[in-house]
């Protein structure tokens, strides 16, 4: 048993009464200050953005600092390994080299064919650049959320609503940019929606957040859609964010109506992460010349 | 305001060091988040808020009532969670201990162990309602971290009384 933990009575004291009956004031007050703040935060969410942005200008440099110690850390296993095994990898990359070398020329020629029937087509090009490539320092681990903080900001060309992708895929887009850091809203985030399409047939879909890491995946046109496992969904590029053709996701679970589906990329701090230039996609000057021809088809 | 004199055989008022000891040690609390691991479901115990409820359970004169006010705003910044959420939650908090302290006068680590675990439960469910749709798939592992919490919360009550004693110079 503990002695009575606290003498709420401050004693004959004047002073010390008021001063903790203000105590109890500003309490309420800033309670319902914060109630406020939290109802105008949950309206207009970007509102608070300049303050978390100036926070994260001081936090960025300690995150990416750590994690650099990090990598630095988990690179001593990898190296050892790399000096032991040369040899072996050595031969096998050969062997793939050789095997790869052929595939190569195949392409070369596609490529060149792709691109003599896409001039052909007079179809306009939009290749989202890249912004800048940066590294994902730290997460917002303990909330329900799922956001992460980039290490790189306005100064870098970094703005709102350009879409970040990983080596393996998509990751998310920004949110809120600080003069040196960013913050990105992951896939997985329940308020993340991505416009996709299946590569097997183009069925166009909706990629949303779940909250769990994983995403769920409904068809956009109309329900009744049979998804199979391991059916890949990329970006359509409708909507005007993201560039087409970025992988995004996996299908685990063979499902009707909606499918729970793995993102390809998994953000970690020892990857980079690219940031792109949002894609929208401009009219393509075809079909303002084609209303006549037809007409006249007529 | 005249501050009230000192007598020939008061103690010597601490350091300022050791006054905002335990204030730092919350807000250390709340930055374990910019720690360099990207997570893709929420697993972290809300760290802020176990230090401050461990100073508060068991330490009760160390902060005044409003303290959850700036100490959660700071917690808001970094969270990810909407400002004005540890603001308002973490002086609820504050509000139904002092509410229990009145009530229960004589109370044991146990019963401390609870309200801090109600207060978890509490603070981590309002913040899930407030933050994400209620269509989200998150409360499996709302749950998992809400345990987390509670099972590390005497570790967290040990560490506070230890950061104590070292700031008055016991050990």
């Amino acid at each position: 048993m503990m002695a009575p933990s606290r003498n709420r009575r401050p004693g004959f004291s004047r002073r010390a009464q008021y001063s903790l009956f203000l105590g109890y004031v500003i309490a309420v007050a800033g309670s319902l200050v914060g109630a406020v703040l939290l109802a105008l935060a949950t309206l207009d969410p970007p509102a608070f953005a300049a303050l978390r942005a100036s926070m994260a200008e001081v936090t960025t440099p300690v995150s990416s600092g750590i994690a650099g110690v990090g990598r630095g850390i988990a690179a001593i296993p990898s190296s050892i390994g790399s000096y032991v095994a040369v040899h072996d990898k050595n031969v096998a990359l050969q062997k793939e080299l050789d095997d790869i070398h052929a595939m190569l020329m195949r392409a070369r020629s596609l490529s060149y064919e792709n691109r003599r029937l896409k001039a052909l087509l007079q179809m306009r090009e939009h290749t989202a650049g890249p912004v800048v490539a940066a590294r994902l320092v730290s997460s917002s681990a303990s909330s329900t959320r799922r956001y992460a903080v980039l290490n790189a900001g306005s100064w870098q060309g970094v703005k709102t609503g350009q879409p970040v992708r990983g080596p393996e895929g998509l990751i998310g887009r920004i949110l809120e940019t600080g003069p040196n850091s960013a913050r990105v809203l992951l896939l997985s985030d329940p308020e993340s929606i991505v416009p996709v399409r299946r590569t097997r047939d183009g069925l166009p879909a909706l990629a949303a957040g779940r909250g769990d890491g994983l995403l769920d995946i409904r068809s956009a046109t109309s329900a009744n859609i049979g998804f199979e496992k391991d059916d890949v969904f990329v970006t359509s590029g409708a909507g005007g964010i993201y560039s087409p053709n970025v992988p995004v996701a996996r299908v685990i679970k063979r499902s009707r109506d909606i499918a729970l589906a793995r993102t390809f990329a998994q953000p970690d701090t020892l990857d980079f992460a690219l940031v792109q230039q949002a894609f929208m996609p401009e009219a393509p000057p075809v079909p303002v010349v084609a209303p006549p021809v037809t007409t006249r088809k007529k | 305001m005249r501050a009230p004199t000192r007598g020939p055989f008061d103690a010597a008022p601490p350091p300022a060091a050791a006054r905002m000891l335990p204030a730092a040690s919350v807000v250390i609390g709340s930055l374990i988040t910019i720690w360099p691991f990207i997570t893709s479901f929420p697993i972290l115990p809300p760290l802020g808020l176990m230090m401050l409820l461990g100073w508060r359970l068991t330490r009760p004169g160390v902060f005044p009532i409003w303290a959850p006010l700036p100490l959660g705003f700071f917690d808001d910044l970094i969270s990810g969670q909407p400002l004005g959420n540890a603001m308002l939650l973490w002086t609820l908090c504050f509000f139904m201990v002092d509410l229990i302290d009145q009530r229960l006068v004589f109370r044991d680590f146990w019963q401390d162990w609870l309200i801090a675990s109600g207060a978890f439960g509490f603070c981590l469910l309002a913040g899930r309602l407030i933050a994400t749709p209620l269509s989200a798939h998150v409360d499996t592992v709302l749950l998992l971290q809400c345990a987390i919490a509670c099972l590390l919360f005497p570790l967290v009550a040990r560490l506070c009384i230890w950061l104590d004693r070292k700031r008055q110079g016991t050990t």
